[in-house]
């Protein structure tokens, strides 16, 4: 073979080209649609159906429904994260396709961020269908602090996606990295307040709590949400989570 | 073969894990053109060679160059240079072969037209089955085909046709032959000796690590003693210091009334005339040549 067999002139660039490839694979995987876009708008609506949850709660200020909207956001980022990407990249490992890819003139870290990319993306577009969910359909405020809102909310996913890309550096293989992400995924759901709101848990708790990375994301979205600049306090924990993940993350990521 | 310098050149690689040396100075050249074979039983380091040679592992010894290029330090060149299939390795289980084809054809600044390729590798009414369930046959087929989309000069196959049935291998060897007549340089690892003989114009032998010889296929047989084996029943019984008597005679073996003699052509002559004389008709005589695998259970075996 000679070089004089070249493909048509109009190509699309690497990049483009994993990133359409893995955009088709995202979508042909149902499970983890379901889960990542379908899940937690669903659960939204059955809370909201809940006709108390809709009444005007003396002891949290608030209906429990206003309450649960941001935790959803978080349900949102937390499931694509710990749940959706966490198998995905250490499947791509176990089965050796970062290694074929490394055979390419294209580093096999495209591959990366192409799912980090799409599993964010996902993240985001499944908090955003629960925030106008909520608006619509419950009458729950969009966040009033807009800006501090988004930048909280970035940061979430930031943190999110790096939990998770460590989850796929530790384990060994696909089906242990699903198994560390469940094991995380609860305590994460936890401190995001899917069980007790954050407000409404005992003091010592709730400053533990915070502390945690959807902890502190879940005070700091809620303070935008009420109208407030969100305190540097959870910015900074979210901040130095995501930057100790991210490090942990591409220190221990093996390609093979 | 010819003057140029090998377009591989592989000079007193070493590589150690864990305190063991895996591969302890192997030294060859690979000239363009040419189908190239590492055999080697199981562990004897042959993969982990090709894993230097394609630049997925770091040296600890020796030096490596692919048309002049270091496997590491010039990775991203190296990869235009060179095309491989790996031994364990598997791609999307979802994505299609046309989806596998044009993603890898995109990764490439001046890749095959895709379309022909698939056309010669047997993959044209594959195009749009998942790789999840494609047969071992036509994965691996697919895996040449992404090996070649680079238009690559040289291409490593390891072990390709391992796990294959008889009727897909022979295909296999058929493609890597076509391969190699449009003039891309083939590297070979197998522990087919079938495979080996069949398709390489040279072979080193790699056992523990270390190149124990490097020939033509036909060298390595004719250099063992006993690469001409002669199998007759005698009409009456021979002895065998008769037999041990006759010149290059490296081995000999009865089975019931049936003798078979490893040695050379030195051997059939005197042993024609050694039965003539004592009038012994030599029934369904048979003479033939030692094959690759005899050669290579002498090679490996004197190290052991």
């Amino acid at each position: 073979m000679t070089t004089s067999t070249t493909a048509p002139v109009r190509r699309p660039s690497p990049r483009t080209a994993v990133l359409r490839a893995e955009a088709r694979l995202f979508r042909r995987e149902a499970g983890a649609l379901f889960w990542t876009l379908g899940f937690p708008p669903l659960l939204l609506v059955i809370l909201g159906s809940i006709r108390s949850f809709r009444k005007f709660d003396a002891g949290l200020g608030m209906r429990v429904i206003d309450v649960y909207v941001p935790t959803l956001v978080l349900v949102a980022l937390i499931v694509t994260g710990l749940q959706a990407m966490p198998p995905v990249l250490t499947g791509y490992r176990e089965r050796g396709i970062l290694r074929r890819m490394s055979l390419t003139p294209v580093r096999p870290s495209e591959l990366l961020i192409a799912q980090m990319g799409l599993n964010g993306a996902a993240g985001v577009l499944s908090a955003l269908v629960c925030l106008t969910i909520g608006w619509l359909a419950f009458d729950v405020q969009l966040p009033k602090q807009a800006f501090g809102y988004a930048l909280a909310f970035l940061l979430t996913v930031t943190t999110a996606l790096a939990l998770g890309a460590l989850i796929s550096a530790l384990a060994p293989t696909a089906r242990l990295a699903t198994g560390i992400g469940t094991l995380v995924f609860f305590p994460s759901l936890f401190s995001a307040g899917l069980w007790a709101p954050v407000q409404s848990m005992p003091h010592t708790l709730r400053e533990i709590v915070v502390l945690l990375p959807f902890g502190a994301a879940s005070q700091a979205l809620e303070q935008a949400a009420a109208g407030h600049w969100p305190d540097w306090s959870h910015l900074g924990v979210l901040i130095a989570w995501a930057a100790v993940l991210s490090a942990a993350a591409v220190r221990w990521f093996r390609w093979e | 073969m010819t003057s140029a310098s090998p377009i591989v050149e592989v000079s007193e690689l070493r590589k150690v894990y864990g305190g063991r040396t895996v591969v302890d100075g192997v030294s060859f050249g690979v000239d363009e053109g040419e189908i190239f074979g590492i055999l080697g039983p199981n562990g004897a380091g042959k993969t982990t060679t090709v894993e230097c040679v394609e630049g997925l592992r770091v040296p600890d010894g020796g030096q490596i160059r692919i048309a002049g290029l270091d496997p590491v330090a010039d990775h991203a060149a190296v990869t235009q240079v060179l095309g491989a299939q790996l031994q364990e390795s598997e791609l999307q289980a979802k994505l299609t072969v046309r989806e596998a084809l044009e993603l890898y054809a995109a990764l490439y600044p001046r890749p095959a037209d895709w379309r022909p390729l698939a056309e010669r590798l047997g993959l044209a009414s594959l195009l749009s089955t998942r790789f999840g369930v494609l047969s071992g046959g036509q994965k691996q087929r697919l895996f040449i085909a992404l090996a070649l989309i680079g238009n690559p000069r040289v291409v490593v196959l390891d072990e390709l046709t391992t796990g294959l049935d008889p009727r897909a291998r022979r295909e296999t060897w058929e493609i890597v032959e076509d391969v190699r007549e449009r003039g891309v340089t083939v590297l070979l690892v197998t522990h087919f000796m079938e495979e080996a003989q069949r398709l390489c114009d040279r072979i080193a032998l790699i056992d523990k690590g270390r190149i124990t010889a490097l020939d033509t296929p036909q060298g390595l047989i004719s250099r063992t003693a006993g690469s001409t084996i002669i199998s007759f029943t005698p009409s009456a019984p021979l002895d065998d210091e008769d037999l041990t008597a006759l010149p290059a005679v490296a081995s000999i073996e009865h089975k019931d009334a049936r003798i078979t003699l490893g040695g050379s052509d030195e051997t059939v002559t005197a042993l024609l005339s050694l039965l003539a004389r004592r009038r012994i008709t030599a029934h369904q005589l048979r003479v033939t040549d030692a094959t690759l695998d005899d050669a290579f259970l002498d090679l490996t075996g004197a190290t052991r």
